[in-house]
């Protein structure tokens, strides 16, 4: 059997899954004051009465670092980057203890200026002093050659026990969004650790042995060890194990909006062929932007609990909560009232919903019932119009081949999947708006915690050869190799291939998990100088897909027919 | 936190699938770290900085710029018609106020290609910039517009395609021709009869360095810009000014082309040449795009970069202020150069010979043009390439009056299809193409 569980902002929720189907689900609020009993509470009672040695398999979901952010609960963290050429690196400047430092790389990876040794033993000294435990270091380019961040942090060695760097944190090219998430793996590191140290040491005690597995913003799972290294992967998890939650009701071979529409707002992400779509650089939320791999979803201001004004004579809906329905003690109307008045929700207190739509109705000067279909309307319209600009937007991703700009895949989706409390209330009037087959997820009050409960392990590895310089590396796994002028495509791949296999295992995948790897980038370059070839360039991104560990597609068709 | 000054959209196509040949400077390769660097340094992160995906130009739209022998098809890939679809596409943000202004980092360049295009030359088939500018006027109320040209090869293209428009002002900065492909641009030309002073050509001595691009931007082309007063400015930004460009000779920086940039304030900048892929070209682009934006680019040198071993001699000075100062002197006297050009109603003709380093195609062209003092004046061009065509190709400006727009009919109607492989008429004025 395996355990799924998200602690979320408002509810805590678990389930127990079998081949049979959801043994057991559970909700409870959560303690926000303390994360760790409410992670307690739902697996004490998830495990009531069954034999610890039957779990085979645990997934864990928190809040815990995105709540971190939002409180700004963050640790000191000393930050070292060197920069070399390029924008001001004080524009990136992560608090108090940050320090640009000599010392370059270039694009193609050439030291084109050397580390200052004792530059960097000074700063070490004033982190000290100043009581700073835990320190990043970031050099731009570092993903084409570590070496810089490598030296340093061996001068570093002998004053931190904990240093992070830049190259292990995304292959991919960003240098800003690299500080700012070596900056976040540092600040939450401590808290990460001692909350899941005493998650570890609570369920030994109950005598569970499985190791436990935490899921990322990318739909995936590693292990409590490897989670150390990246903390930062576990923010904003909570979405991504709800759209894992969609996957099992989506088609084969179709593209799917999946819509959880919640109190405050509605998440919205697209599935291609039953695999979500990933940010393409990291996760960006406002103006936090980072390297962190993430399944793309946006977020509007729009749910069942939005406030609802009348400004210049039309409906305006959000963004903001105010507290819940009308229905259920609220101040304002929602579109919660609109449904509870029209009989469609059979909840709460039909006559408060009545009051707080009769005086959008005066505004509107529309009788009662007309003003609680046009709000439904036009909150089912929002969020379809929202749905239709996210397609657009991925379909009008910028491309950088003649052949990508002819043949570029388009999102065209051919069914809508909701989550999220009031979603069976809307689905009718989205389906007929739409004119695309809408469906509600069922179980969708715990889909989050199914989703979590069967995302598969999920990792990336992206690998980099020049023959001129007769190396291939990939700085992320810490990996580099001599090569000769020889190397060619299939060796790129290949090298890729393994080194993905190995790092699947390493952070927890399965052997029978491992098979969906797709070859996400590839490109080859000549490299000519003076007209005459030197060398090629190859640069490949593989990746094991978001996706769910085999088996257990039937069992959440199952819950479907419940 | 990074923030934009000026909005800018950036459109990047470094088509990594398209090359001329593998080992030709124009290749898949070309802009490869430029995207490193410009990915690198998150420039699209910076708010205010917005990328868009190029458009495809259509064939309707070449048609406006470009008499293409034997047809668009036989001369273009699809690159060519997204490079000038990219320039479109911010043509198009920045004319919708999306944003202040917008670079098109693109390939293939254009500015080499002329208005009669059997091929390619100069590693061009299509001219980018026209035909964005034939866009922008047909499209929005736009009367002038000024292109400068600082690339360091002669826009002889854009030079061409301008030259008898008074409504475009062409300026050109390029390494001396007597040094440097395509050997034209000289101080004497300055556009056709009814367009004298509207061409303006600055060569610079071989070791010019920013001092001296500065001193000419400066001195010579702001004054002129803001006498010209136009509509929209586009900047073709070549980037072979570099001091480590392969191909040219000259001693110009990052910081120099920074500078440039926030001096010369275009609306719209579209990449040219450039081929110190490694050594410039991050480092100049990555100048450009924030000059463009309004931010600091004071970090953007290049690792080797050192100021003292750039500096040009005096003599190099000295000769430049002599060339900026006859350039402003033709500008000055341009309303009198245009009255001593010809007779208004005559016919003036003139004979070329155009060579297509690309495709190796030899052109010979005699152009009759009909010397107007209400408009551009309509013309007529016979061209006779080998390899290739024997055709005759007839234009009527934009702004044509109605003697030029009649005249211009007259050089159609009269042609004899017997006698060429085919005719063409360019009506700008009803914006029409049609082949007999």
């Amino acid at each position: 059997m395996i355990i799924g569980l998200d602690v979320g902002g408002t509810h805590t929720d678990a389930v127990l899954l079998s081949e049979n189907g959801l043994e057991h689900k559970i909700k409870v609020a959560t303690d926000s004051s303390n994360l760790f009993n409410s992670v307690l509470t739902g697996l004490t009672d998830l495990l009531e009465g069954r034999d610890p040695d039957s779990i085979n398999r645990i997934v864990i979901s928190t809040t815990l670092t995105t709540n971190a952010i939002v409180e700004k609960n963050l640790d000191p963290v000393g930050i070292i980057v060197s920069a070399g050429p390029g924008i001001d690196p004080e524009a990136f400047r992560t608090g108090k203890h940050y320090y640009p430092v000599s010392g370059s790389i270039n694009h193609r990876g050439r030291e084109t200026q050397q580390v200052n040794e004792r530059q960097i033993e000074d700063i070490a000294l004033e982190l000290k002093k100043a009581g700073v435990e835990y320190v990043g270091v970031v050099s731009k380019f570092c993903v084409r050659n570590p070496a810089h961040e490598i030296l340093i942090k061996r001068i570093l060695n002998k004053y931190f026990k904990k240093i992070f760097l830049g190259h292990h944190v995304s292959g991919n090219l960003n240098f800003p969004r690299r500080i700012a998430t070596t900056h976040l793996n540092a600040a939450v590191f401590g808290k990460h650790k001692s909350f899941f140290e005493a998650v570890k040491a609570s369920l030994e005690e109950k005598g569970l042995k499985v190791p436990i597995q935490i899921l990322k913003a990318d739909g995936g799972t590693m292990t409590l060890e490897s989670s150390m290294q990246f903390p930062g992967q576990t923010i904003l998890s909570g979405p991504a194990a709800s759209i894992m939650g969609a996957i099992p009701h989506s088609e084969e071979n179709q593209d799917t909006i999946v819509l959880d529409i919640g109190g405050t707002t509605t998440d919205f992400a697209v599935l291609v062929n039953q695999v979500p779509l990933l940010e393409p650089v990291g996760i960006r939320r406002g103006r936090y932007k980072s390297l962190i791999r993430s399944l793309r979803t946006h977020s509007k201001g729009i749910g069942g609990d939005s406030v609802i004004h009348v400004v210049d004579g039309e409906l305006a809906i959000g963004p903001k909560r105010e507290g819940p329905a009308m229905a259920f003690g609220g101040p304002l109307p929602t579109p919660t009232d609109a449904l509870v008045m029209l009989g469609l929700m059979d909840m709460g207190d039909k006559a408060k919903s009545e009051a707080g739509i009769e005086s959008i109705a005066s505004a509107l000067n529309l009788s009662l019932e007309d003003t609680a279909h046009k709000i439904i309307d036009t909150t089912c319209s929002m969020i379809l119009d929202r749905a239709r600009m996210m397609v657009d937007r991925i379909n009008q991703k910028p491309v950088y081949t003649v052949h990508d700009f002819l043949e570029g895949y388009k999102i065209s989706p051919e069914k809508i999947l909701l989550l999220g409390g009031p979603a069976k209330y809307f689905a009718p009037r989205i389906q007929e708006l739409s004119g695309i087959k809408t469906e509600v997820v069922p179980a969708f009050s715990v889909a989050n915690a199914i989703g979590a409960a069967t995302a598969r392990t999920t990792c990336e590895v992206s690998l980099f050869a020049d023959t001129e310089q007769g190396i291939t590396n990939a700085p992320e796994e810490d990996f580099a190799e001599p090569i000769s002028k020889s190397y060619s495509e299939d060796d790129a791949v290949e090298t890729a291939y393994n080194l993905l296999r190995e790092k699947a295992l390493n952070t927890g995948a399965d052997p029978e998990n491992i098979d969906e790897v797709e070859v996400v980038e590839f490109q080859q370059f000549n490299i000519v100088r003076n007209f005459s070839p030197r060398g090629k360039i190859f640069r490949t991104k593989i990746q094991l897909k978001p996706g769910l560990i085999k088996g257990f597609e039937t069992v959440c068709k199952q819950i479907e027919r419940e | 936190m990074l923030r934009a000054a000026n909005k800018t959209g950036l459109v990047f196509f470094p088509a990594f699938d398209w090359a001329i040949d593998p080992t030709h400077p124009e290749r898949e390769e070309r802009l490869l770290y430029t995207q490193d660097q410009v990915s690198e340094e998150g420039v699209f992160d910076i708010e205010g900085i917005i990328e868009y995906k190029p458009d495809m130009v259509t064939t309707d739209e070449i048609r406006r710029a470009h008499f293409c022998v034997p047809d668009e098809n036989s001369i273009i890939t699809e690159s060519h018609l997204i490079s000038a679809g990219g320039a479109i596409a911010l043509a198009n943000a920045v004319m919708n106020k999306e944003v202040d202004r917008g670079f098109a980092l693109v390939r293939p360049p254009g500015h080499h290609a002329m208005r009669v295009a059997h091929g390619g030359r100069g590693f061009c088939h299509i001219n980018i910039e026209a035909i964005m500018v034939e866009y922008l006027r047909s499209r929005y109320n736009i009367r002038k517009v000024a292109v400068i040209d600082t690339d360091c090869h002669h826009g002889d293209g854009s030079n061409d395609i301008f030259w008898h428009d008074p409504d475009v002002l062409f300026i050109s900065l390029h390494q001396d021709g007597r040094t440097m492909y395509p050997g034209s641009g000289f101080p004497s030309e300055l556009g056709g009869p009814n367009a004298k002073g509207y061409t303006l050509n600055i060569p610079l001595p071989p070791g010019t360095s920013a001092e001296g691009y500065l001193y000419v931007i400066q001195n010579t082309v702001m004054p002129i810009l803001k006498e010209f007063n136009a509509d929209i400015v586009v900047n073709s930004a070549g980037q072979d000014n570099h001091y480590t460009d392969p191909l040219t000779n000259m001693n110009f920086s990052a910081q120099g082309y920074a500078e440039l940039t926030s001096l010369l304030k275009p609306d719209i900048a579209v990449l040219e040449g450039g081929y110190s892929i490694e050594g410039a070209l991050p480092y100049v682009n990555l100048g450009i795009i924030l000059a463009m934006a309004g931010l600091d680019y004071k970090g953007v040198v290049e690792p080797d970069y050192n100021p003292e071993k750039l500096k040009q001699s005096v003599s190099i000075t000295d000769k430049i202020k002599k060339t900026a100062d006859l350039i402003h002197s033709y500008w000055n006297k341009r309303d009198q150069l245009r009255l001593e050009a010809g007779e208004h109603g005559d016919i003036q003709t003139r004979h070329r010979e155009i060579f297509y380093d690309t495709d190796n195609i030899f052109e010979r062209q005699k152009e009759r043009v009909r010397v107007c003092h209400d408009c551009g004046g309509c013309f007529e061009i016979e061209s006779h390439a080998t390899p290739g065509n024997h055709i005759l190709a007839v234009h009527i400006p934009l702004n044509a009056c109605d003697a030029c727009i009649e005249k211009g009919y007259a050089f159609y109607d009269q042609a004899d299809k017997h006698g060429f492989h085919r005719v063409f008429l360019q009506d700008r004025t009803k914006d029409i193409y049609e082949i007999k």
